[in-house]
């Protein structure tokens, strides 16, 4: 083996090491490096009490309820599994709507519920002119 | 490889890239026109978003290069250590500093369009973290390829790291796929696309528009380093004489 070949052979080894390590410490990190709790893992892992945390899930359709004063909002966010309540006061974003996905920061309750501070809209990876979208849309429109 | 290693004389080098650095310049510049063109005015908008989907095909191709940018100062920097041919610590350098522009369009887009969509400027979240992160380490491979010029080094100091810096690589990519995270998931695989026809085509504009582009600024500055190098060196010879 020439030296030249030994340093190629050397330098690939080092760049697939490198990836390899990376790819295992982030498989490593799942749990750590979530963004949010997922309503499954909440009931698999106990509640987070007492600290600041996420929640992430879809909106489970037909379940925003608006109370009264006009500000508070209710909602069932679930993840396929489980589902989790969560009560809301103030400003929604323009893309928190049923049937989509959505992540509250705020805190656990002791029964299980969240109480959120503030919302983010999630959305997923599709992107489709108004047309396409179909019914979905039509729902919307007939709302406004 | 003949025609690689013909390439790696910089006279050869020179005489290829005079020519090609206009035209990729001009021609990444037109389809970079059309597709912004044709991106806000021909495309129907997206039916959540609105029109600030729009902004994806500005967004999508700076994350691409981006990365691809570092793919390729990483793939320079294995062939300097390697081969120890001059010329690819040279591509490696001019790579370095319009990867890291791409890189700050990137976030600086993503956070206009996550204001609307999210709700939020930015988040920590894995995806926005790992491109944060791909910025920095441009900005550390751009120190210490000026550290390592000025002491005198080799060149091999800064391309051992950009060798390790590829490790971001595969976790901007998977980050979306295996941490929950509040970017979405990817939108185009290699046979398929979840983004509609009739909002996906200017996207293949600006990219290769924006692609074309960063191939010509690469070789500008891979002169201006070549021309710096060898003024250097007649400097030096005529101190001597």
């Amino acid at each position: 083996m020439s030296p030249k070949h030994q340093r190629l052979t050397l330098a690939l080894l080092g760049v697939a090491a490198i990836v390899a390590a990376a790819l295992l410490a982030m498989s490593a990190l799942k749990d750590q490096a979530s963004f949010f709790y997922a309503p499954s893992d909440v009931a698999k892992q106990g509640l987070p009490l007492g600290r600041a945390v996420r929640l992430g899930g879809m909106v489970q359709a037909g379940s925003i309820r608006r109370a009264g004063d006009g500000v508070t909002v209710h909602f069932v966010v679930g993840d396929g599994i489980a589902t989790t309540p969560v009560t809301f006061a103030g400003i929604v974003p323009d893309l928190f709507r049923e049937r989509s996905g959505v992540v509250a920061e705020g805190h656990f309750n002791r029964d299980g519920s969240f109480t959120a501070t503030n919302l983010l809209a999630k959305h997923d990876e599709k992107y489709m002119p108004p047309e396409l979208a179909g019914k979905m849309h039509e729902t919307r429109t007939l709302e406004r | 490889m003949p025609s690689l290693h013909a390439l790696a004389n910089p006279a050869r080098f020179l005489a290829i890239a005079r020519p090609a650095t206009p035209l990729l310049t001009c021609a990444g510049l037109l389809l970079l026109g059309i597709g912004c063109w044709a991106g806000l005015t021909q495309t129907p908008p997206d039916y959540l978003q609105g029109d600030s989907v729009r902004i994806l095909y500005i967004h999508v191709p700076a994350a691409w290069l981006g990365m691809g940018g570092w793919s390729g100062l990483a793939a320079s920097s294995i062939a300097f250590l390697v081969w120890r041919h001059p010329l690819a610590a040279v591509a490696a350098r001019a790579i370095a500093l319009p990867g890291a522009v791409f890189a700050a369009v990137c976030l600086v887009t993503g956070s206009i369009w996550g204001r609307p969509t999210w709700g939020t400027w930015w988040q920590w979240d894995g995806r926005l973290t790992s491109m944060l992160l791909l910025f920095f380490v441009y900005c550390g491979y751009m120190a210490l390829a000026r550290a390592d010029a000025e002491r005198g080094g080799d060149g091999r100091i800064p391309a051992l790291y950009g060798i390790a810096g590829t490790a971001l690589l595969p976790i901007i990519r998977y980050s979306v796929i295996w941490w929950n995270t509040l970017h979405q998931g990817p939108s185009i695989g290699l046979t398929r696309s979840t983004i509609a026809g009739s909002i996906l085509w200017p996207l293949g504009f600006t990219m290769s528009g924006f692609t074309l582009l960063f191939a010509g600024i690469v070789l500008m500055r891979m002169r201006a380093a070549l021309a710096r190098l060898r003024s250097e060196a007649r400097m030096r010879r005529m101190a001597r004489s």
